[in-house]
């Protein structure tokens, strides 16, 4: 059995958990000293060595990212921390910044010194106010304490931290759309190359990353990465946050090491909500090709995910039973890509309305038979012909549901209605007398 | 412009500080027009060529901007805005119902407000908070496991100028305004307010420490 290992998670039981003194008195900002006793180059080494990946859903390597920066030429280079957190299943990055911002914080530091920045950005989606809250405070409560500001303890280290409150639009997670909505400009995303490390916020260099992998940083440098390797896999490295939601007694967050299973994850969460059996889930968010029972014992590391078919992405499990109709469930994805989709390229902008119109005829039972190559056909005019990656993501719940449950999609048309009961699938019980109210 | 002098004298104290945050002013446009919706409840005429003046961009810029987001509203929005997530996970936990049963009590459908200014209803996306599904949000604060019951309660009470705490977050529910002059960088004093941390938040932790895991063991 896998061993959980609460550590970005280990003080949100503690009272007040949140407050720079509680995150001091656990062990916080003990790696920031260490780190600046270093050099930046060994910082940039140590988390290279660690083999840490980006946390927010590419699984890039960390340290290497940040090798990318060209070498310094006297002006301004920039970190920006992605914490946009909007892919449908996702839900790791809020209660980390909610329950213990300062480890984020601690990251920014130990990172912009490694990198030279002397100011950093936080985007945070802007439908979360309590958090906005407390990274304002911890930013304030770490400018006091002197681990913000100028000559920072001493080293002659200055950074200043700008927290910016994005507006409701998940493409502005994709991170040039975010470096252009931080520029104040409509977030739709820029060609690559060339890539941020190279010409990034106002055309300067710049590392982006997601809240996980920069709070993951501090602990790194703290305990060692002997510490981090030991944990994970040999290409997946350490440990990280496993969301589970759906269909489970416990959902939550459970910090395990990467390579742990949904079948060990079940058993810490309780099981199937009432022993029901599990139908289907995403290993990584909406955006990655679902799984099913099969795939319980899969290691949920990057390479074996991979390896059956789908991706890690951002370790977003969304878990439903059998109760679960999966035409209602992907309809209801390619409705959110259709709303999301930033319009720039042809491919996604008409791609993911034609999928919504299709999809959600077959789930009222008016599709044809036709229409399930349609869909499929559809997908292939998207997915690898789309600007960025949200058309591909568009297309990965589509094209899996239907090799993996084609005959619902056909019983859908054959009988002309849904065979499921909507209630039967809700946490609380209702009778069907209200379809259809204002919707 | 139709502010008067004082609202005016404070809105550029405000746009000065927000573009102070920034090494390139155009950066300060989005918390503008938050701070624009703190004033005036929506991104009103006025407010886009306020943040055109201040960033020296011009009006269509400013509303092409605007536009692009889907928190910045075009017309005067209620005092609450009441989202119920209609996102798969939720949906199927039955976010759906809630929506179907809120949207027929309240007697609005999505984007509309009600008569008396109160409540704006939306049909949310994901709100990153999928393990405490189904999910609603006032004012961009957790109302988590809700009910179609629970759901009306806190309309009704909102509608009946109680004061509602969320389920995560501080002690009661600002108002649209309040609310987004916080998004807009302004600090109002609540982040140590608290409602306790969620079950989901601290199962991991819960399961690790029934395995004899104890925090500070390296
Ligand atoms: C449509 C889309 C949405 C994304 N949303 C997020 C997000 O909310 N948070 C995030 O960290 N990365 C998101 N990403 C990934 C980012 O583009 C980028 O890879 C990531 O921020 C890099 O950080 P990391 O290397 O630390 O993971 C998204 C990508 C796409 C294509
Ligand atoms: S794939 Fe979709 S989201 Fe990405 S650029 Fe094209 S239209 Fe915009
Ligand atoms: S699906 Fe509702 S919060 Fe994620």
């Amino acid at each position: 059995m896998t061993t959980l290992t609460p550590v970005l998670s280990a003080t949100w039981d503690v009272k007040d958990s949140w407050t720079l003194s509680t995150y001091t008195k656990h062990g916080g900002y003990r790696g920031l000293k260490k780190a600046l006793k270093k050099q930046p180059g060994e910082l940039v080494q140590a988390i290279k060595d660690s083999g840490l990946r980006g946390r927010g859903g590419a699984g890039f390597p960390t340290g290497m990212k940040w090798g990318f920066l060209p070498p310094d030429d006297g002006k301004p280079r920039y970190l920006v921390i992605n914490a946009d957190e909007s892919e449908p299943g996702t839900c790791k990055d809020i209660p980390t910044m909610l329950s213990a911002p300062h480890t984020l914080i601690e990251g920014v530091i130990i990172t912009s010194y490694a990198i030279g920045c002397n100011h950093a950005f936080i985007y945070l989606r802007g439908e979360v106010v309590h958090v906005y809250r407390r990274l304002i405070n911890a930013v304030r409560e770490a400018y006091e304490a002197g681990h913000l500001g100028k000559n920072i303890h001493g080293s002659g280290f200055d950074l200043d931290v700008t927290i910016h409150s994005g507006a409701g639009a998940y493409i502005c997670g994709e991170e040039t759309a975010l470096l252009d909505s931080l520029e104040g400009r409509r977030g739709q995303p820029r060609l690559k190359p060339p890539f941020p490390a190279v010409a990034g916020l106002y055309a300067r260099p710049t590392v982006v990353n997601n809240v996980e992998s920069i709070a993951s940083v501090p602990a790194i440098i703290d305990r060692g990465v002997a510490w981090f390797t030991g944990m994970g896999t040999e290409r997946s490295r350490g440990m990280g946050f496993f969301s589970l939601s759906g269909h489970v007694e416990r959902p939550g967050q459970y910090e395990a090491p990467l390579g742990i299973t949904l079948r060990e994850l079940l058993e810490f969460a309780g099981g199937m909500r009432g022993g029901r059996p599990l139908k289907f889930w995403t290993p990584g968010g909406s955006s990655t090709p679902i799984f099913t029972d099969a795939h319980l014992d899969t290691p949920l590391d990057y390479e074996s995910v991979g390896a059956a078919g789908s991706m890690l992405g951002t370790r977003a499990l969304q878990i439903f039973d059998d109760t679960t109709c999966v035409v209602r469930a992907v309809m209801r994805w390619t409705e959110f890509y259709k709303h999301e989709s930033c319009g720039k390229c042809t491919p996604c902008r008409e791609g993911t309305f034609w999928l919504t119109q299709v999809l959600k005829r077959i789930e009222k039972g008016h599709g044809t038979p036709a229409d399930i190559q349609q869909l499929l056909d559809t997908c292939d005019s998207i997915a690898g012909r789309s600007f960025c990656a949200l058309g591909d993501g568009a297309t990965s719940s589509v094209i899996s549901s239907v090799k993996l449950f084609r005959d619902e999609f056909e019983q859908h048309v054959s009988t002309g209605e849904c065979p499921f009961d909507h209630a039967a699938s809700a946490l609380f019980t209702y009778s069907d007398s209200l379809e259809g109210a204002h919707a | 412009m139709t502010y008067d002098e004082t609202t005016l004298a404070q809105l550029r104290d405000d746009a000065a500080d927000i573009v102070s945050r920034y090494p390139v002013k155009r950066s300060a446009l989005l918390p503008m027009l938050h701070l624009v919706q703190s004033v005036d409840g929506f991104v009103s005429p006025d407010g886009i060529r306020f943040c055109a003046e201040r960033l020296d961009l011009s009006a269509a810029e400013v509303s092409a901007v605007a536009t692009f987001y889907t928190q910045y509203k075009r017309r005067p929005n209620g005092e609450y805005q009441v989202g119920v997530c209609v996102n798969t996970l939720c949906a199927v936990m039955g976010g759906d119902r809630i929506w179907d049963e809120l949207s027929e009590h309240v007697g609005v459908g999505n984007d509309e407000t009600t008569a008396d200014g109160k409540v704006t209803l939306e049909r949310l996306e994901c709100n990153a908070a999928c393990d405490y599904a189904p999910v609603m949000m006032v004012n961009w604060e957790f109302f988590d496991n809700q009910t179609p019951d629970s759901a009306k309660q806190v309309v009704d009470d909102l509608r009946a100028g109680k004061d509602v705490a969320p389920t995560r977050g501080p002690a009661k529910v600002c108002t649209f305004k309040e609310v987004s002059r916080v998004l807009a960088g302004f600090d109002d004093g609540r982040a140590n307010e608290d409602q306790g941390v969620g079950a989901p938040t601290l199962a991991g932790v819960k399961a690790a420490k029934a395995q004899g895991w104890k925090e500070g063991k390296k």
